[in-house]
């Protein structure tokens, strides 16, 4: 009786997990979409039964399991260099999947909404405006009571896309920032304590009084923190969303959609926007994957690009626009298998 | 006479001086379990033992995959440790020479080892000629580090057995083989099982090796070739979110694991009493 | 005598595969730092810039804080883990207290590392938040010293079981002596049993030291993530190991997971050292103990 009770467990649990069939994908990376990767990747699977196990490690680490072949997808939100493409073992393409805000969120109480310029930004960040009732940082907000708390600056400690989509746009506002720091995945922060993630930086802003850091917009409104609203090349004072990120978006788009949004000519663009990719071999032969799995692989992303595109702006990302998705089909369309292409 | 008293009241000083320190040592522990338990049994439910995770934002979900994962890789580690583990004890204990003594001196070293290296090494021997993550290859850092456990609690054991009992077992008749294998190691079986449970409610526990091996995995996974959750894994991403479900599962899941191991500890400690007894 | 043979020939197999594992792990380790060895030579050790940018890596920030806190870390635990030898092996050898106490220790010394980080981030990061905001100072709550603290309680019932086991091997007649020539307890604590286990006692303060310089979950939740040298005890850094932890998998360039790597092969060399001279020293007083005792 108990035998069979137990063989009965163990089928049950091992067709449960199947074991011996359907294709299963493996990606890793950019932590900056992770709430709308989550939430289309259980969706996916509720609807065509296809397990995408995606770790949000860091877009510097998606970038170095892709090249290594590690996973069968990457994820970044910081676009690779002719450079950096040349270290792979054959070519890559890059697919944007949505475009969203990088904003700065703080902890001070009452949680007012605060105005930023990008000097103030920047200065905070090279640590000469150390307190909140700085007389910069009063002068814009009026009427907003600051505390005489010292600011804590909280930024990425692994390697990350959404700190080069930071410091692309502090290096294109600032000269001095350009030459101290620059840009980059991976910083040498003057100043500052580390958070693993969006997720990291989000719980140390969350929980240390005075803290200031960069997050992508849907953690701050996840974990309901306050974010600023940041002067444009405009002039304008901006509140991050998916319209303001569409508008910053809508712009000459290259083939590749290798581009930079940040510090955006749009009038009403939001300022810190930026896409985000997924990156595949652009022959997935190359890329260590079986037939089948290439063909899950291409069918997924048609969907993230298409049907997925309408979970975007719930989880206030923004999704791609027509000009963009004509481009990122075509793209889609390149990627073949042994010269066979995968997508009619 | 007053030279007395005061000899006599430093005497009383450092009892009352030990007892307290001894005493306030153990107020973390119950702090830790008491903390533990109020969070984690507020989640704990049914769903919380059967659903996988919920994306971030969604209430909800359980650590199904997690439970599943870590016993995949006991499982694993048990696989490579266990075997290799009694052998080597085995030789450890009977064969008496300067390299044996060298491999003892280092299988405590092993022990000492940090578990972060561990895991660097799984990824260096397992994860890279594999070309993925795997459960296999977060099992083989944790059986790195369950071999010496093994290796030891059986040395140890093999020791303690009464030479009386290998004599009787040569003046029967019985070869070399046949006297550890029928003799010795069934005598000393309760002193390994035991090691290997203290090596399980250790290993339970570990993260660092299987950051970078394991890696993580949002379904189940039965397959040692995929990547995998694991309890202690989870607790640490969800301990470090920022969202409230996923730090309120991590108090549940930290509740589970804690169960586990005081299980495991009164268990063993069970078998080591009735070992002594016989 | 033939199935003898074969079986004491895998009995050695065994003892081989042991060693090979041994210099596996070295040369395995050694391989892997190697690009960033021969990039930055012995300097590695004390460069204190780790610049993933520049490509210029040095382990000095890390070697600073995992020096600061586990040695704080032990003297915060050194008297708890003393006094509970002490009250185990002396005052209260058997009866419900000893046992009550015996399996707390245990059990403290069973709960998982990543539990400790789990409690230490909730619970007392908060608490030293709301003291570093009474003395003024940036309310972190991650940090040096946060870490030196659930290090100390993670290593006291370490340290403690191996004091035990070297009080208990302090000869019975010499501290029977003592009470008979009218000693108090406590002169015959200071006065025998201390001095007696002296170089035991050392050796158990080495290996718990050692201990607390690997310790890597609970440290990596709880030390701040700051990849410089620390100021002050309040200011939050890195340890080797929980660098290793926050950054191997997310290393893109070679030379910068080449240098974690090679951070890991320092942990192997300075963590063996430490264990080896540790268990020497043990290991000469239990022979000690039985020739003379």
């Amino acid at each position: 009786m108990r035998k069979i009770f137990v063989t009965g467990f163990l089928i049950s649990l091992i067709s449960g997990s199947n074991l011996f069939a359907r294709v299963e994908l493996l990606g890793a990376g950019a932590t900056f979409p992770y709430p709308l990767y989550s939430k289309m990747f259980d969706v996916y699977y509720k609807a065509y039964g296809v397990k995408v196990n995606y770790q949000s490690i860091g877009s510097g680490g998606g970038i170095r399991q892709i090249r290594e072949r590690t996973v069968d997808f990457g994820a970044s939100d910081a676009f690779l260099s002719d450079e950096e493409m040349k270290k792979f073992s054959s070519p890559i393409v890059h697919i944007p999947i949505t475009a969203g805000a990088v904003v700065l969120t703080y902890n001070i109480p009452g949680n007012p909404e605060l105005k930023l310029t990008p000097e103030i930004i920047v200065d905070i960040f090279l640590g000469k405006i150390k307190k909140w009732n700085d007389e910069k940082i009063k002068r814009i907000n009026p009427g907003i009571n600051l505390p005489d708390f010292d600011i804590v600056v909280v930024h990425r400690s692994d390697g990350s896309g959404t700190t080069f989509i930071f410091t692309d746009y502090l290096s294109k506002v600032s000269k001095e920032w350009k030459q101290k720091v620059g840009r980059g995945k991976s910083i040498n922060w003057p100043l500052g304590l580390g958070g693993k993630g969006n997720e990291g930086v989000s719980a140390l802003v969350r929980q240390i009084p005075g803290a200031i850091g960069y997050v992508e917009l849907a953690y701050a409104i996840q974990n309901k923190m306050p974010y600023a609203i940041i002067k444009n090349k405009s002039g304008n004072f901006i509140k991050p969303s998916p319209e303001s990120v569409s508008l910053a978006a809508d712009i000459d788009l290259p083939d590749d959609m290798r581009i930079s949004l940040t510090d955006t000519q749009a009038e009403f663009g939001y300022p810190i926007s930026s896409f985000t990719w997924i990156i595949v071999y652009k022959d997935l032969s190359k890329a260590g994957i079986s037939y089948e799995k290439a063909k899950e692989l291409v069918k997924l992303l048609w969907w993230m690009t298409h049907e997925g595109q309408k979970y975007c702006k719930p989880l206030h990302y923004a999704p791609l626009s027509k000009k963009a998705l004509k481009k990122t089909e075509k793209i889609i369309k390149s990627i073949v298998y042994k010269g066979k292409k995968l997508l009619e | 006479m007053k030279e007395l008293q005061v000899k006599i009241l430093k005497d009383k000083i450092f009892k009352v001086l030990i007892v307290s320190l001894s005493l306030i040592s153990v107020i973390p522990l119950f702090i830790i379990l008491f903390q533990i338990f109020k969070n984690g049994i507020k989640a704990i439910n049914f769903e919380f033992f059967i659903s996988l995770p919920k994306p971030p934002g969604e209430q909800g979900g359980g650590i199904l995959n997690a439970l599943i994962g870590t016993i995949l890789l006991l499982i694993i580690a048990l696989i490579f440790s266990v075997p290799v583990g009694i052998i080597t004890g085995i030789f450890i204990a009977e064969i008496r020479n300067k390299f044996t003594n060298f491999l003892r001196d280092f299988v405590n070293v092993l022990q000492g080892l940090p578990s972060i290296v561990m895991g660097i090494l799984a990824y260096l021997w397992v994860v890279k000629p594999m070309g993925h993550f795997s459960a296999l290859s977060g099992g083989i850092a944790l059986s790195l580090m369950m071999l010496p456990l093994v290796i030891k609690s059986t040395e140890e054991t093999l020791k303690m057995l009464p030479f009386s009992l290998k004599e009787a077992s040569y003046a029967l008749g019985a070869n070399y083989t046949s006297t550890v294998l029928k003799v010795l190691i069934p005598a000393s079986i309760s002193g390994i099982f035991s090691g290997i449970l203290i090596g399980v409610s250790r290993i339970a526990g570990e993260t660092a090796p299987l950051l970078f091996t394991a890696f993580g995995n949002p379904f189940i996974n039965m397959n040692p070739l995929k990547p995998v959750e694991s309890l202690p894994l989870l607790i640490f991403k969800y301990a470090m979110s920022p969202y409230e479900n996923w730090q309120r599962i991590a108090w549940g899941a930290s509740l589970i694991l804690i169960l586990m191991v005081l299980f495991l500890n009164i268990f063993t400690n069970i078998i080591i009493e009735k070992w002594k007894k016989s | 005598m033939k199935t003898d043979k074969i079986f004491k020939g895998i009995l050695w197999i065994s003892g081989f595969f042991l060693f090979f594992i041994f210099l596996l792990i070295f040369v395995s380790l050694f391989k892997g730092s190697f690009l960033s060895i021969k990039s930055f030579g012995i300097g590695f050790l004390f460069s204190k810039e780790w610049n993933p940018v520049a490509e210029k890596f040095g382990m000095l920030p890390f070697l600073a804080g995992t020096l600061i806190t586990s040695i704080i870390a032990l003297l915060i635990s050194l008297p708890f883990s003393l006094s509970i030898a002490l009250f185990l092996g002396e005052y209260f050898k058997t009866g419900f207290i000893s046992r009550f106490l015996s399996y707390t220790t245990d059990l403290l010394a069973g709960i998982p590392s990543v539990i400790y980080g789990f409690w230490g981030l909730y619970l007392l990061v908060p608490l030293i938040r709301k003291l570093e905001m009474k003395l003024h100072v940036t309310p972190y709550g991650v940090g040096i010293l946060t870490a030196s603290l659930v290090l100390a309680v993670m290593i006291i019932p370490y340290a403690s079981s191996i004091a035990r086991e070297i009080i208990k091997l302090v000869p019975r007649d010499l501290i029977e002596a003592g009470y008979s020539l009218g000693a108090t307890r406590y002169e015959v604590i200071r006065k025998i049993v201390i001095p007696y286990s002296a170089s035991g006692i050392f050796a158990g303060i080495l290996l718990s030291f050692g201990r607390a310089f690997g310790e890597t979950m609970a440290v990596t939740m709880v030390i701040g993530n700051f990849n410089f040298l620390p100021k002050s005890i309040f200011s939050p850094a890195n340890t080797m190991a929980s660098v290793i932890a926050n950054e191997f998998t997310e290393a893109v360039k070679d030379i910068h997971l080449s240098s974690l790597i090679h951070i890991g092969l320092w942990l192997f060399i300075i963590t063996f050292l430490i264990n080896f001279v540790g268990n020497i020293v043990i290991k000469k007083f239990k022979v000690n103990e039985r020739i003379t005792g």
